[in-house]
């Protein structure tokens, strides 16, 4: 008989360190909550707050709802057309962030820096700054959303444009192609599946975004929905939400279908 | 005439490809190109219309300097010579037709090639190339939705219908059944011949090569170590190219 062997997945070394670094994560957890400065008396008052909500907005008013039809047409043209400049934008930038496809060094660290200022701006803050620029209105949404989105729609494509077939390209090179001339013919061929997938997503994201954009003053729906919010009118407010939600729903259901008829 | 001299290749991860690479080709015959794999055979193409740039030596077509041309005159040297692939290298998601106009690019602004409008007189020839290569009706086809023969049938027509000087030709069946590759390569031997231009032609193949060539370069690690007509292709040389000892019954 030999003595029953030991095994231990961490020695007593590691399973102190293991110790202490839980210790210090749940320190760090309790001050962050400590900073956040919650007053838990209305925090207690919460279920109430929401009740008294609720019964505020309903029944929505629905006798208010042809006024909103209009804000609703609006913010669906603020996040197609948004769409659609973004995606006109983003081509160029796409190109030139590709690794293969780049120009040269320039192009692609400016291509990149592009993608990195639209991405880092959120689209409520693009929205506040072309609200001072060109004035509240549908305007100065669209242009938050098309800013939104080009670096989310050129960094999808960029990575699509990176994965296509090497040989196809070289092939249309081989017949004295120009540079432009191959991306039209070698390139874009082989990822307008890819681009018309990512505009469909990115379309049902901007749809979403745009409901808000009124908040600041850029036009849609949000606009309405603001309004019934400082005016108090809950019950708006309760149809405003379930028309947003709506809309939601719609877009979502388009661009699956799309997407599943796109590939 | 075709004149390469003291080519070489070097690939950056150390790959020496080609070996001071010499040969002239004069005349309307097709020239194969045989060697074991990774012997240079296609960096050899590459370099002729500089896919692949040359570290040193010299190309010329019909006089032209081909290794020192940039730019517009690199792309006007590159519609002279016409290009098939062995995995054919169709752009798989346009059309037959669109495929086939693709070797007019080099004639035609970015404008017309966005706008698929290509002069009368290309889309002429493209019809009449495609009658050629026996895809009569296919123009309508996607390139993805035809069998290998077929897409290289649309590949060859892409090369002629640039009217090229020479056509390169890497290894033009290696994706093909026997049968389909013999009637591929008889294609593209006689189309060459009735537009009097020659071909290099790259093949894994040695009794195919017997079976269409006049002339074979054999190529082993880079350097040229057999060119002369097919009858001296002895097993004294083909042991030279190949290795003596993987020289196996196929090779004959
Ligand atoms: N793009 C590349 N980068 C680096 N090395 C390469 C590249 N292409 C080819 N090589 C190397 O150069 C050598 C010659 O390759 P090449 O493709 O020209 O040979 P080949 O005769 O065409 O072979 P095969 O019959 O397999 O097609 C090989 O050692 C290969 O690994
Ligand atoms: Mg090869």
């Amino acid at each position: 008989m030999t003595a029953p062997r030991a095994w231990r997945r961490f020695t007593p070394g590691q399973t102190a360190a293991r110790t202490l670094a839980r210790l210090g994560l749940a320190a760090v957890v309790a001050w962050m909550l400590a900073r956040l400065g919650v007053r838990w008396e209305w925090v207690a008052d919460a279920p109430t707050q929401i009740g008294d909500l609720l019964g505020r907005m309903f029944p929505p008013e629905w006798a208010f709802a042809p006024a909103l039809v209009d804000p609703l047409i609006q913010t669906v043209n603020i996040a197609t057309l948004g769409t659609a400049l973004a995606v006109f934008l983003s081509l160029p930038v796409a190109f030139c962030a590709a690794l293969n496809t780049t120009p040269n060094r320039g192009a692609y660290a400016l291509a990149r820096f592009v993608m990195v200022v639209s991405r880092s701006v959120d689209t409520l803050i693009w929205a506040l700054i072309f609200v001072i620029v060109v004035g509240p209105g549908s305007l100065a949404g669209m242009l938050a959303v098309a800013m939104r989105s080009v670096g989310f729609v050129s960094k999808l494509f960029a990575e699509g444009i990176e994965e296509i077939d090497r040989g196809q390209v070289e092939a249309v090179a081989a017949t004295g192609a120009t540079r432009g001339q191959l991306l039209v013919y070698g390139v874009l061929p082989q990822v307008r599946p890819v681009l018309a997938g990512v505009c469909i997503y990115r379309w049902d994201i901007n749809i979403r975004e745009s409901t808000v954009l009124g908040l600041v003053g850029a036009g849609g729906i949000g606009f309405a929905l603001n309004e019934a919010i400082l005016g108090l009118e809950w019950s708006r407010v309760g149809l405003i939400l379930v028309v947003i939600l709506g809309v939601v729903i719609v877009s979502e259901a388009a661009s699956a279908y799309l997407r599943g008829r796109a590939t | 005439m075709l004149e390469v001299t003291a080519l070489d290749k070097t690939y950056p991860g150390g790959d020496h490809a080609l070996r001071a690479v010499s040969f002239t080709v004069e005349g309307n015959d097709p020239v194969f190109v045989i060697g074991p794999s990774g012997a240079g055979k296609s960096t050899l193409l590459r370099c002729i219309n500089r896919l692949v740039e040359p570290d040193r030596g010299s190309v010329r077509l019909d006089g032209e300097e081909i290794t020192a041309l940039e730019g517009a005159a690199l792309r006007a040297a590159r519609r002279k010579m016409g290009m098939i692939f062995q995995e054919f290298n169709l752009v798989e998601r346009l059309t037959v037709m669109e495929n086939v106009l693709s070797g007019r690019l080099g004639y035609v602004t970015l404008w017309r090639a966005w706008r698929r409008r290509f002069p009368p007189e290309d889309v002429e020839a493209a019809f009449a190339t495609l009658a050629r290569v026996g895809l009569e009706g296919f123009e309508g086809k996607r390139a993805d939705e035809l069998s290998g023969g077929q897409r290289q049938r649309v590949g060859i027509a892409r090369a002629l219908v640039q009217r090229p000087k020479i056509l390169l030709v890497d290894e033009p069946t290696s994706s093909l059944d026997p049968r389909t590759s013999e009637s591929v390569l008889r294609l593209i031997v006689d189309l060459a011949a009735e537009d009097r231009i020659p071909a290099l032609v790259n093949i894994h193949d040695v009794p195919l090569a017997r079976a269409f060539a006049r002339r074979i370069l054999g190529l082993r690690e880079g350097a040229i170590v057999y060119d002369g007509p097919v009858e001296g292709l002895t097993d004294e040389a083909l042991a030279r190219i190949y290795g003596g000892a993987v020289l196996g019954e196929d090779a004959r």
